[in-house]
């Protein structure tokens, strides 16, 4: 029966270093559950996979109904690499057809902070995109087997036809600009590039959906999250309706192969592009799948440029194509009426300056003029404006009107198409002048060029089409636009407001009546159909890459024009070797649906002709 | 006397602990339930699932408590060497007919029970302990020898119990050290090992430079050493004149260090320096000895010279633990931020924890737990369901049962007439002391990951009737307690 009472004091201690512990630990409950609110969201991104939904991305029809660009289902390899645990890569990769080297390399690629700047081990990365059906059933039946890994199903791309990827335009992955742009992306995800894809992207894409799935540690989804009553359904992108008519388009990119340049054609009541061809062009089907990153860079890489639209990119010299808008001017601002003639004795020549012309009638008025292309009667009439200082007081006071007038035709700004990277073309004004030459150190004479379409003049085929279907509505054209309709929703109203500019309506039948001279006896005569009355202007456009470019617009039916085209061949020659053909076949084909026989032979000769061109980039 | 196995005995039994055993047992089945809970709702009885098997583990140990209640309680303190023993060879059996089981080879397979001998031998060495010191006249002051058989006792254990790769098992018996404080240790041994796992800790987490070229662990071991040092001479110097000098002095040298070394920057072999500071303050303790003839001012010398050699022969002891060790306690110390390795389960029970709140987000809803990321939730993270569905609440009410328990376990133990009780007791205490700091600071991410149950609530057989048998042969040594007055 000992009691040392000494020691008994010892159970204090015992007790209290146990009470201090116990104390320790529920500050520290209270610091954790309580202050830190940090644990409360990883518990969540922990247990919550938050899977994206991709919407299905509206369809392309062309303006008859026919489906253009659809859907087509494609699987994407991901896995979370936190919850992936060692695996079989050689079953992986035999489910694939991959070599494990492929696949060391794409488990490289993913962790490369420069490559995939998103790299997270948290969240959800793709290792392998776009996967067959064939190749996604054989890893769905083993999936179970890869811990970590899941199949995100995405949209891909399929085109019906191999025309108009230009205006289609195609997919690519977002890169890091678009996210810190749009916070509707997120890594990995797709956007439109080039052409529609891209200018109705927002129509286009939809809206997300996500499902919020419960996962266990080893990413093993265990279900829906509280039965998918927080689950956002995925929404449809917008069908659109292109104005292109796919077979014309077709047609056209078929007249073109092998020469570069640009046809647009535009139905000139509407504004709508009917087509709208670059040459050369490519195939959509290459931008997409798994070798669309190799395709991408040999187009890229490829001298004759098939990513530019020269329909719309290119700036090009108007040439004679340019002389309606001349006639039009001088008419609006009474420098000639129908009747003023200028002498022209091949050519203009005046205070040492020379501007050649071809053998015909002289004088003559502005139809015949326009008929016979007459450079001399264009160079009087611009000199006989600029010049004139009772009216303008000076040149520049002048050019900036002639300017004003161009400008509201169409040209020097970009016409508001809705595709991407349209150019403005180029006109110069007072100031470039004065800043060239010196203020009042310029005539008409100086600049004279401009008044037949060439010097610093440039236009894109659109503008000239747009020129084109403004005169076959004898005084107003819409905005070309490639998209005829959006499903559910209405264009844009720029696309039905007509633009009229600053001439009178009364000058606009002059002008057409010497495009129509120029087919029944004048520089287009190859553009004649078969029973039906044609318009058109050649243009033949000098430029510093070498051989003249071949240009041509025209409309047609002349009374009541369907459709209005320009056709631009670089280093083509004269205007009425390929584009005068080119241009009225395109017609043709439009309004007849098929080419005349006694025309059949113009036909076989522009698609066979390929031109030289040297690989030197423009 | 012999009459007292009478059923009375249900009469004398310690009631409020027999409660408290009930609750923390009750809780755990829920808590196991909640845990292993599949999202198809399976029946908290079905023995399919782990909480119906541990109510069969519970009704199984409450049989084997009823038998020790019936038993005549001398039997414990007769046949303490010979179940000690037969534990013993039981422990150095196993390894040998035991089969792996996650690379550990401490079950024993008998018929469809599991079991570990290890848990039992804690009961077998409680007993044998408790009887060492009821020995007549046996004590611990001025006796070496008897230090070493107490000792010896559950060192032995422990080597059995690490050959079969079952560290954390081990470790708890090293909280008998408890028992050895109560019973007269010296409490210096105690304060030496707190004092030690500090400068473990302070060294080896903190390796960067400070300035001079000492790292800021050492620095700081530094300091303590001189503060340890000014507190020693205080208490063992008689006068405060001594205390005072050696503060003044160990001042005035760290100004002039920091002024010289921090401000101005002139190069100077810092950690060299603060060694012969510490030595200076050595060398004047020696010199007031002499001087005054105080032997005990030996003691911060020794001190003083065992810690600083100590925290230098850290990193070695460091580089001998196996690698996965010095992970657990690197990432522990956070000085390594593995969220996938070692840290993950310490993170992943963090954030479950964290994420229930005040008041939980309710038995059953709980995702962290039930979605498994956290690993061995059943087991030894049960307390992370706990935390995660009962929130901050629950997890105080759990803490605050243990509390009840270990000091109800000591309240039992002192009132003792008879030493073998109290030891017994103690030891009893020292246990759940052991698991319950060590499960828990685990779980909140403030201890190292060793993997061992929370007493009574974790899933498995053995733990429970380990403790149960532990609670029960206590219940059973109080309740005759009165056959002694």
């Amino acid at each position: 029966m000992r009691k040392d009472y000494k020691l008994e004091k010892r159970k204090y201690v015992i007790g209290g270093f146990v009470l201090l512990i116990a104390l320790i630990y529920v500050g520290r409950l209270f610091d954790l559950q309580i202050n830190d609110e940090r644990y409360k969201k990883s518990a969540d991104t922990n247990a919550f996979l938050h899977k994206t939904v991709y919407p299905s991305r509206g369809l392309m029809y062309d303006r008859d109904g026919r489906l253009v660009v659809y859907n087509q289902p494609a699987y994407d390899v991901m896995l979370i690499p936190r919850d992936v645990q060692p695996f079989d890569t050689v079953d992986f990769c035999n489910t694939l057809n991959i070599t494990p080297e492929q696949l060391r390399r794409r488990f490289a690629d993913m962790r490369d902070k420069r490559l995939n700047p998103g790299y997270s081990s948290y969240t959800p990365q793709r290792l392998i995109t776009q996967l067959s059906t064939e190749d996604y059933g054989r890893l769905q039946e083993k999936l179970y087997r890869f811990p970590g890994f899941y199949i995100q199903k995405r949209i891909l791309r399929q085109y019906n036809y191999s025309a108009a990827a230009n205006v289609l335009g195609n997919l690519r992955e977002v890169s890091q600009t678009d996210i810190d742009k749009d916070p509707y992306y997120s890594p990995g995800d797709y956007c439109g590039d080039l052409g529609v894809e891209r200018s109705y992207e927002e129509y286009l894409r939809g809206v997300k959906g996500e499902e919020i799935l419960i996962r266990d540690s080893r990413g093993r989804i265990q279900g829906r999250y509280d039965g998918g009553a927080h689950d956002v359904e995925p929404i449809s992108g917008h069908d659109l309706t292109l104005s292109i008519d796919i077979e014309l388009q077709e047609y056209a990119e078929r007249l073109m192969a092998g020469k570069r340049g640009a046809v647009v054609a535009i139905e000139p009541e509407t504004g709508e592009i009917l087509c709208l061809v670059s040459s050369p062009t490519y195939d959509p089907r290459l931008l997409v799948g798994r070798h669309r990153g190799e395709n991408y860079k040999a187009l890229v890489n490829d001298p004759s440029l098939p990513l530019f639209d020269r329909a719309l990119g290119g700036a090009y010299p108007p040439g004679s194509t340019f002389k309606p808008t001349q006639g039009l001017i001088l008419l609006q601002e009474g420098i000639i009426t129908t009747s003023t003639t200028y002498p022209c004795h091949g050519g203009y020549v005046n205070g040492g300056l020379r501007v050649g012309c071809h053998a015909h009638g002289s004088p003559l008025p502005l139809k015949p003029a326009l008929q016979t292309s007459c450079n001399a009667f264009f160079c009087w009439g611009f000199k006989a404006m600029i010049d004139r200082r009772g009216k303008y007081g000076n040149p520049a006071n002048a050019f900036e009107i002639w300017k004003k007038h161009l400008v509201s035709m169409g040209y020097g700004y970009a016409l508001g198409v809705d595709l991407p990277h349209e150019s403005r073309g180029f006109l110069p004004n007072a100031k470039f002048y004065n800043k060239f030459y010196g203020e009042g150190h310029w005539s008409a004479n100086t600049v004279i060029s401009v008044a037949i379409g060439q010097g610093e003049i440039l236009a894109t085929p659109l503008q000239i089409a747009n020129l084109a279907a403004t005169i076959a509505n004898r005084g107003w054209f819409i905005t070309p636009h490639a998209v005829k309709a959006i499903q559910d929703t209405v264009l844009p109203p720029q696309y039905s407001e007509r633009r009229r500019p600053t001439i009178d309506l009364k000058w606009y039948p002059e002008v057409a009546e010497g495009m129509r001279m120029a087919v029944t006896g004048g520089t287009c005569r190859r553009a004649a159909i078969p029973g039906i009355d044609v318009a058109g202007k050649t243009g033949t456009a000098q430029n510093p890459h070498g051989r003249d470019h071949s240009a041509f617009m025209g409309f047609a039916p002349y009374d009541h024009p369907k459709i209005a085209v320009a056709v631009y061949v670089e280093n083509g020659g004269f205007g009425a070797v390929y584009g005068v053909p080119i241009g009225s076949l395109v017609m043709e084909k439009y309004l007849c649906d098929s080419i005349h026989p006694s025309r059949q032979y113009m036909e076989d000769q522009m698609i066979s002709t390929t031109l030289p061109y040297s690989n030197a980039k423009r | 006397m012999r009459n007292d196995s009478s059923p009375s005995v249900f009469r004398q039994i310690d009631w409020p602990l027999v409660i408290i055993y009930l609750l923390i047992v009750v809780a755990g089945v829920f808590s196991i339930y909640a845990a292993s809970y599949d999202f198809d709702e399976a029946s908290i009885f079905s023995f399919d699932e782990f909480s119906g098997k541990q109510i069969r583990w519970i009704g199984l140990g409450l049989v084997l408590g009823c038998v020790v209640l019936l038993t005549d309680y001398r039997v414990f303190e007769t046949y303490a060497y010979l179940i000690y023993g037969i534990l013993l060879v039981l422990l150095l059996v196993t390894p040998f007919i035991a089969p792996d089981i996650k690379g550990s080879r401490s079950w024993l397979v008998i018929g469809p029970m599991s079991l570990q001998p290890a848990e039992f031998a804690k009961v077998a060495t409680a007993l044998a302990l408790a009887k060492l010191f009821n020995g007549y006249n046996f004590t611990l002051k001025g006796r070496p020898g008897n230090y070493l058989r107490a000792v010896a006792l559950f060192v032995v254990p422990i080597l059995l119990i690490l050959n079969q790769n079952e560290t954390g098992s081990a470790l708890a018996y090293t909280a008998l050290v408890l028992v050895l404080y109560r019973e007269g240790m010296s409490g210096l041994i105690l304060f030496a090992g707190v004092f030690a796992v500090a400068v473990f800790v302070i060294a080896v987490k903190y390796t960067e430079e400070l300035f001079l070229g000492i790292p800021g662990g050492e620095f700081t071991v530094m300091v303590l050493v001189m503060i340890t040092m000014v507190i020693m001479a205080f208490i063992y110097g008689r006068t405060m004149e001594i205390a005072r000098n050696l503060l003044a002095g160990f001042a005035a040298c760290l100004l002039i260090m920091w002024v010289l070394g921090g401000l101005i920057g002139l190069n100077m072999p810092g950690r060299a320096i603060m060694i012969c500071i510490v030595v200076a303050g050595c060398i004047y303790l020696a010199f007031e000895a002499l001087k005054r003839h105080i032997s005990s001012l030996s003691v911060p010398i020794v001190t003083a010279v065992l810690a600083i050699g100590f925290m230098f022969s850290v990193n070695i002891a460091f580089d001998q633990l196996q690698p996965h060790q010095q992970q657990r306690i690197r990432v522990v110390l956070g000085i390594e931020e593995d969220l996938r390795g070692a840290g993950y389960n310490v993170n992943q029970s963090k954030i479950a924890i964290g994420s229930g709140g005040f008041f939980g987000k309710g038995f059953l809803n709980g995702t962290q737990t039930k979605l498994k990321y956290v690993p061995e939730q059943h087991t030894d993270f049960i307390f992370c369901t706990i935390g995660e569905e009962e929130g901050f609440v629950g997890s105080f009410a759990i803490i605050a049962l243990y509390m009840a328990m270990i000091l109800r376990v000591i309240a039992i133990a002192e009132r003792q007439p008879r030493p073998f009780g109290r030891i017994y007791g103690y030891c009893v205490a020292s246990y759940i002391i052991f698991h319950f700091c060590v499960n828990i600071g685990m779980v909140i991410g403030l201890c190292p990951v060793i993997g061992i149950p929370l007493p009574l609530l974790s899933y498995g057989g053995s733990s429970l009737w380990g403790f149960t048998l532990l609670i029960f042969i206590l219940l059973r040594i109080d309740a005759a307690r009165k056959s002694y007055s």
